[in-house]
């Protein structure tokens, strides 16, 4: 499902999908928090894109590829941190 | 997800992670530079500039059915993250007939909420139960 990536001297990013997601300015506090509450269960995930990582390869992943399927998300503080 | 570069988390598991998972991690290690993804999740922490540990149940339609944020010095349950998805996965299969009451499990007695259940939950469901 996931598409192999270019890789070159960039660091590939990803970022938040769709409208209402990408048309909020992000650098004032208020609207982080406008943002954060939107994350609410029995609620839709807002969809994402973001470069991977998987057995030796570099992919591309986007949340609504995964719909049909249970997902666990799990965001952590960084790699070789000891937790 | 972290906000670690993909380079950095080939190295983390071919170094260290494939010594504790054999094989490397099996799923893909995604990485959220500046924590543009992590800001839309409640789980990026601005003053530190790193995600704290956030973790989203999110069930075949899209739909977040449960999360959990601890910060950083306190790792999770994963047995706990598995039996939550298993309780949603009973409660889908049953389209909303069946809820699991607390300390529940695989194997455990679940509850049919209906009329006839009110006021006799005491019956069917006791206390030890949340603890065994």
């Amino acid at each position: 499902m996931p598409e192999d990536m270019e890789v070159g001297c960039a660091r590939p990013t990803g970022g938040p999908v769709g409208e209402s997601v990408e048309s909020q300015p992000l650098k004032e506090p208020a609207s982080i928090r406008e943002v954060t509450a939107m994350i609410q269960v029995g609620k839709k995930v807002p969809d994402f894109v973001a470069p991977a990582y998987q057995q030796g390869r570099f992919i591309s992943v986007k949340l609504s590829e995964y719909l049909g399927k249970w997902v666990l998300l799990c965001f952590y503080p960084g790699d070789f941190t000891f937790v | 997800m972290s906000i670690d570069s993909v380079f950095v988390h080939k190295m983390w598991d071919d170094n260290e992670l494939s010594k504790m998972v054999q094989g490397g991690i099996p799923f893909p290690m995604l990485s959220d530079a500046g924590g543009r993804v992590g800001r839309v999740f409640g789980v990026f922490d601005e003053d530190a500039g790193v995600e704290t540990r956030g973790r989203f149940i999110i069930d075949p339609e899209g739909v977040v059915q449960g999360y959990e944020i601890l910060t950083p010095p306190v790792g999770r349950n994963v047995l706990e993250s598995i039996r939550q998805v298993q309780a949603f996965q009973l409660v889908r299969n049953s389209k909303g007939k069946e809820a699991t009451p607390s300390g529940w499990k695989p194997g455990k007695t679940t509850l049919k909420p209906g009329p006839e259940l009110v006021g006799k939950v005491w019956e069917v469901w006791k206390t030890e139960m949340a603890f065994d």
